[in-house]
């Protein structure tokens, strides 16, 4: 159905490119969480990857930041339909953290200081396409945004980059997180537009 | 899931020179949740869209809906809501979405919400919703605006209608002659003097922009709230509401 809204003419100029359809280009850092910020000290943050039979592989801030460091530069898409093109971030590789830990699961739930978690197929974790970032824009990365670290995903919705990430876990099947159960898209592919259940 | 359906505007209301009340005939419209949102689709002539998010300012009933929409200068999607659609004219919405920030009107818990500007639409809902389910449980609401001039809903919120909903008006630029508190930030001490104890386990709603979210939901934490009792929308200045 096509319908026209009179008077209507919008601003065009995003490039199609880029911005993915029902998105707009946003200039700032727009946030989106659900409940209070949490405030995690990194003198008590751990990152930690626990695999489907309970192996658990933990690093403290100190030996995190000894890992090899990345910088993605990359365009990221929020669900509420802002657009951030060309960020710049540092952080881990989560190919790095999985190197050495065995494991045959096809899924992973990222879990958070607060309480949130997100899932996501194991294979859109890795081969350079995800990082455990803490640093934006040449600064530490704000707690608003998701400091100390927070994951980062950029080909799919950024609510799978979730904030105040502490740890992975594998698990043989898909256990859908906080957003997914509350009536999101269990994938969050921007580019098909999978906002909600059943897009 | 939620599929596009047209809307039409029926009737419209000024809360304020830059936010209106859009009434909305939605055929098939099922009601939402109070706390929810849509999704609202323009489309220009040539076939360009833009899409954008609004909470419900409405309580819930079949067939129509109400937004409001705060005028955002430079905006793309809210100077033609604010200043150009007219009664006949059209739009698709889908929803209704969102399932966290969310009152159930079956809950007893007292209910503490606190809105920054515009962030005061989803908590209308709560309370219009309340209204018309003939809800007992008890609210403070706290809401922060520049000026009296700023103030939605003037005639509604916080009307006598509403036994058990108690209203503070926190002004932080200019303030009605004679107030005692005068125009500042909304305050920790604010949110002890006008919301619940700690001790009585509210749910907290807190709606408005990025800093305003964070720093009374901090101030909440800091008066001893569970943070799992405060639910919180956050409105980008992104232009996106």
């Amino acid at each position: 159905m096509n319908l026209i809204t009179r008077g209507f003419h919008g601003r065009r100029g995003g490039d199609p490119a880029r911005i993915p359809p029902g998105q707009y280009e946003a200039h700032d850092f727009p946030v989106l969480s659900v409940g209070p910020t949490p405030r995690v000290d990194t003198d008590d943050w751990a990152f930690t990857v626990t695999t489907e039979t309970g192996t658990a592989h933990s690093w403290t801030w100190d030996e995190f930041l000894g890992l090899a460091q990345e910088r993605p530069h990359v365009d990221i898409h929020c669900v509420t339909r802002w657009s951030k093109l060309d960020t710049d971030w540092v952080g881990v590789s989560v190919d790095t953290l999985l190197a050495d830990v065995e494991s045959t699961a096809d899924y992973a739930v990222a879990h958070s200081y607060g309480g949130y978690t997100t899932n996501l197929p194991l294979e859109d974790l890795t081969d350079g396409q995800a990082w455990i970032v803490h640093t934006f824009d040449g600064e530490p990365l704000a707690a608003e945004h998701g400091g100390p670290a927070r994951l980062l995903v950029p080909h799919l919705y950024f609510w799978k980059s979730a904030k105040w990430v502490k740890g992975l876990t594998l698990t043989p099947g898909d256990e859908p997180g906080f957003w997914e159960q509350a009536g999101y898209h269990d994938y969050g592919d921007p580019w098909r537009e999978q906002r909600y259940r059943g897009d | 899931m939620p599929s596009w359906t047209t809307a039409t505007l029926e009737a419209d209301r000024w809360e304020t020179p830059t936010a209106r009340t859009l009434v909305l005939s939605v055929p098939g419209w099922a009601g939402h949740r109070p706390g929810q949102h849509v999704d609202v689709q323009l489309r220009a002539e040539d076939g360009y869209t833009a899409e954008r998010s609004y909470s419900i300012a409405s309580a819930s009933g079949p067939d129509r809906l109400e937004l409001t929409v705060q005028l955002a200068p430079g905006g793309e999607v809210s100077p033609y809501l604010v200043q150009e659609f007219r009664p006949g004219d059209r739009v698709r919405v889908r929803g209704p979405l969102g399932g966290w920030f969310v009152w159930r009107t079956a809950d007893p818990d007292p209910v503490v919400l606190v809105g920054g500007g515009s962030g005061v639409v989803p908590l209308a809902s709560m309370v219009r919703e309340r209204r018309r389910t003939g809800g007992r449980a008890l609210f403070r609401i706290l809401y922060s605006l520049r000026s009296p001039d700023d103030r939605y809903y003037a005639g509604d919120l916080g009307a006598a209608s509403d036994p058990g909903v108690d209203v503070f008006l926190a002004y932080t630029r200019s303030a009605p002659p004679g107030s005692v508190r005068g125009a500042k930030r909304l305050s920790v001490a604010d949110l002890n003097t006008h919301g619940f104890p700690a001790e009585f386990t509210p749910l907290c709603y807190v709606c408005g922009p990025t800093g305003f979210v964070e720093t009374v939901a901090d101030g909440l934490i800091a008066l001893g709230h569970d943070p799992r009792r405060i639910r919180t929308e956050r409105y980008g200045s992104g232009g996106g509401r």
